[in-house]
């Protein structure tokens, strides 16, 4: 299937959930509500003509302008189409619902955007830091991050 | 720091509350044992937290983060594309070119760059002798971890003419930086082709020598069959790949499946696991599948070999490595997995997001799953055969 | 020994120790012998050379070895059961050192020339399950006590096959007492009990094909008492970095090694009375005599430890539900049947 015939059958059912989309880009990707990722993910993994059954990535990106944004690479292994879903949200209200029920790659991947962006995965079974030490401050990948002086009693730049 | 709002279920603060994951309130009876982050066979700085029941695994959780060295941060204060792959190079060091590999591939598909035949195949000689040694790596480390000691030797003492085959060509054995971004570091030296082609007379006896000492040992099937079963569903709805995806039977390799580079004119096949010792996708299926992979790509480098055409390896490196804005994915299989790559541009030199997924950073987190009512011993088998290197889970 | 009995007390006393005394510098000297003979033998079957710059290729580091130990700092650590902890290498050596009271030696060497020789070894190395238990429970740490338990199981199974297999010997032969066992062998390498023994032809031909199995169970089984590959779950490195003895460092360390070798030993030293003919000569009478027969024995003992040492560095290692298989479902109704077998056979 393409890009646009993907947007169509996802816009048919879930019709405001589908914020936007750049279907003209190298690799299209379709902006979803953050608070509905998961609806649509279940959609997007059981529908038979989509079967989105492989979920190739899930970054989390900074866009330097006041939004956060998590993007998933989808992928299917029966259809072998593509597609590229991103979740924006603000800096004051960064919340994104957890897709880990429906793929299971998903855990560690939320927990790492969590620990990086500081992006809280609403519904997510274990939402800990993953990479940054269980006491860090801050959230390391953001474009305004600081690098802390101290952490327990160490000097962290050198 | 912003509160969450989920306690950690799994971390242990205080020993007379001890939940266990799925959210039970512990027996009595319960062990939990610490294994690492120093330990001879967690390969690498990984702990694992184990709820045993006597020797029967009840829970495992991985911390992970030991090894964490921001590499995605870095990338983003790089002055241009081209200082990124030494990065890249570290994220698995044993197997630095098809990090490599992957990472200029995405780079030159936003520039679309039409690369020289020469270099592709060049690239495809490397990238299979690469997956070689990194296997050489993961079963000499896998017999160590069932208590044959010998086989990991036999193992190193090939992985050294591979990597003197390196060091002749880009100066380096282990970290090369070698494909760069529209073309190679170096050309082949002349007598890489010779020395090559007879590596590859000299190590398919090898294999075969190594298979009799361990993979088809009675003492070493009994240990290795039916363990650590990773069933074909369970595997890609937790995007598993590479010779842990091929070994639960699923037939499925990205050389073939979403082609790059000349692999379309080479002729191969992927290894799949077929359970011949017990159970599609147990451990001795993975183990299996990385021999006969071994195999195939003494093949492939073959024929890369019998049809390297002439050209010059730098002819079409860009002076300046300047991209539209656009974001782009691409993936590579490498020796662990998919190494997928998400870059960001926003039409400067330098990159606005390198985001690396790491094969042996998904594979890890499937190993809960699978270790639950193993014993002890099961579970370094089961951590041995998933294939991790920490330098690529944590970046 | 009647030459030494009017000599009172206190001679009595200094004889028995100078005596004792002597398989214990045995033990040493060959302990030194085979540290260097196991880093070799690895060392050729893993493709590569071992020491090659201490002395002429290698042989003064066992020495070298054996000084860094003794320099080493003692470490307890704070949370152990220091008494346990500081007792347990003496009561693992003392178990196999006890041992070795009853094994010929020599036509004119024994410790202790008991009628119940055999009975006697396999009861008294029993004592290193106690050691091991201690050891591991003294450390305080988790892995130690994992090691321990699994090895006080594996020890306490096996000693079912090692008992049957001695029982076969012991039936052919008529005596427990290892010089008697040995003497019966008398005459050559045809009368050595592995092919049946000095018995008549039909006999011997008949009892030949179960004595082979039996030697070779015993020397499967000795190999689980000693914790060497492929049953050294134990001390299973790559699981449990060192088992039991992981919290030991320096001359304690030294003294659990010492006797890991001292009952590898033992066992091939036992398993070669029983079987290989102990001291007698395979030749018959030529090269016989009481010092000749103190070199063929250790020379046999060497040969088996040399296999239990090319075995390690070869096979992988079993796993603990797999090793208890082994032993109960396996070795032990073999063995049964090999009993009845022979009792049957002698009795024709």
């Amino acid at each position: 299937m393409t890009a646009q015939e993907i947007l169509e059958s996802l816009k048919a059912k879930f019709g405001d959930a589908i914020l936007d989309a750049k279907l003209e880009a190298m690799q299209p990707w379709i902006s979803i509500a953050p608070d509905r990722m998961k609806d649509v993910a279940f959609f997007l993994r059981d529908d038979s003509f989509l079967q989105f059954d492989y979920m190739m990535c899930l970054s989390g990106v900074d866009y330097n302008d006041g939004r956060l944004g998590v993007v998933y690479h989808l992928f299917s292994m029966v259809h072998r189409h593509k597609i590229v879903l991103k979740a924006f949200c603000t800096k004051e209200n960064p919340h994104v619902r957890s897709v880990s029920s429906v793929w299971g790659t998903a855990n560690w991947h939320e927990r790492e955007v969590f620990d990086m962006y500081g992006i809280i995965i609403d519904e997510h079974p274990d939402l800990r830091r993953l990479l940054m030490p269980d006491d860090w401050e801050g959230h390391p990948l953001r474009k305004d991050y600081k690098v802390p002086e101290f952490y327990n009693g160490m000097k962290v730049p050198y | 720091m912003i509160e969450t709002k989920t306690l950690p279920t799994a971390y242990v603060t205080d020993p007379r509350a001890m939940r266990s994951s799925s959210g039970k309130t512990l027996r009595t009876d319960e062990m939990i044992i610490n294994m690492g982050p120093q330990h001879p066979s967690t390969h690498g700085v990984l702990r694992l937290e184990i709820v045993v029941d006597g020797e029967i695994i009840v829970d495992v959780i991985p911390h992970i983060g030991y090894l964490h060295r921001c590499f995605e941060k870095h990338a983003e204060h790089m002055t241009n594309y081209q200082q990124v792959i030494p990065y890249c190079d570290r994220l698995d060091y044993c197997a630095a070119i098809n990090d490599e590999h992957s990472y200029v591939l995405a780079v030159e598909r936003m520039l679309k760059i039409e690369l020289p035949e020469r270099v592709e195949y060049i690239r495809v000689i490397m990238a299979e002798l690469q997956r070689i040694a990194s296997h050489l790596i993961a079963v000499g480390t896998f017999g160590i971890d069932a208590g044959a000691f010998t086989p990991f030797l036999y193992a190193f003492h090939d992985r050294e003419l591979i990597l003197s085959l390196f060091e002749m060509t880009c100066g380096a054995r282990l970290l090369y930086n070698y494909f760069w971004i529209g073309g190679l570091s170096h050309d082949l030296p002349p007598q890489f082709v010779d020395k090559a082609k007879e590596f590859c007379t000299y190590f398919k006896p090898r294999i075969k020598e190594f298979n009799d000492l361990l993979t088809f040992n009675e003492i070493f099937v009994k240990r290795t069959a039916n363990v650590g079963v990773l069933p074909k569903d369970v595997a890609i709805n937790y995007a598993c790949s590479g010779p842990m995806l091929r070994a639960s039977g699923i037939n499925w390799d990205l050389r073939r499946d979403d082609p790059y580079s000349v692999y379309h004119k080479i002729e191969w096949e992927p290894k799949i696991g077929k359970g011949e010792m017990g159970t599609v996708g147990d451990v001795w299926d993975r183990h299996i599948v990385r021999m006969r992979e071994m195999e195939e790509s003494v093949k492939i480098i073959e024929q890369a070999l019998a049809a390297l055409p002439a050209g010059n390896v730098q002819a079409a490196i860009p002076k300046r490595i300047r991209p539209d804005a656009g974001e782009i994915y691409a993936r590579t299989e490498t020796p662990r997995g998919e190494l997928g790559f998400y870059i960001i541009s926003d039409g400067s030199g330098t990159p606005y997001r390198v985001k690396g997924r790491a094969p042996a950073f998904v594979n890890l987190s499937v190993l809960p799953d699978i270790s639950r009512g193993a014993m002890i011993a099961d579970l370094v088998l089961i951590a041995g055969s998933v294939d991790i290197v920490l330098g690529q889970v944590d970046r | 020994m009647e030459a030494f009995q009017n000599l009172g007390f206190w001679g009595t006393l200094l004889v028995t120790v100078i005596l004792s005394a002597l398989p214990l510098v045995f033990i040493l000297l060959y302990a030194l012998v085979t540290i260097y003979l196991e880093m070799k033998v690895a060392a050729h079957v893993q493709d590569r050379l071992a020491y090659m710059r201490t002395g002429w290729h290698g042989v003064l580091q066992p020495i070298a070895d054996f000084i860094k130990l003794l320099q080493k700092e003692d470490i307890i650590s704070v949370a152990a059961d220091r008494r346990l902890f500081i007792l347990a290498p003496y009561v693992v050596f003392m178990g196999t050192y006890a041992a070795y009271a009853a094994i010929p030696f020599s036509s004119i060497f024994i410790g202790a020339n008991i009628d119940l020789g055999a009975f006697f070894i396999i009861g008294i190395s029993s004592l290193v399950v106690v050691g091991i238990l201690m050891a591991g429970w003294a450390s305080n740490n988790k892995w130690s006590i994992f090691g321990a338990v699994r090895s006080a199981a594996q020890m306490v199974s096996y000693e079912i096959p090692t008992a049957l297999a001695v029982l076969i010997a012991v039936m052919i032969t008529g005596s427990l007492n290892l010089q008697e066992v040995t003497k019966f062998q008398a005459g050559g390498i045809q009368n050595w009990l592995i092919f049946g023994g000095p018995l008549p032809l039909l006999q011997k031909i008949l009892i030949a094909p179960f004595t082979v199995i039996t030697f070779l169970i015993l020397f499967v089984a000795s190999l689980a008492e000693v914790n060497r590959t492929p049953f050294d779950l134990p001390e299973a490195e790559s699981e449990l970095v060192q088992g039991f003895f992981t919290e030991y460092s320096g001359m304690r360390w030294a003294l659990f090694y010492v006797a890991e070798y001292a009952n590898m030993f033992l066992v091939a030293g036992v398993a070669v009375a029983l079987f290989l003919g102990g001291w007698e000569s395979p030749f018959g009478s030529f090269l016989s005599g009481p010092i000749w027969g103190m070199f063929w024995f250790i020379i046999k003992g060497m040969v088996l430890v040399f296999v239990q040492i090319w075995l390690r560095w070869t096979l992988p290692r079993l796993r603990v539900d797999q090793l208890m298989y082994t032993s109960w479902k396996v070795l032990t109704p073999f063995l049964f049947v090999c009993i009845i077998a022979v009792g049957l056979i002698l009795v024709l």
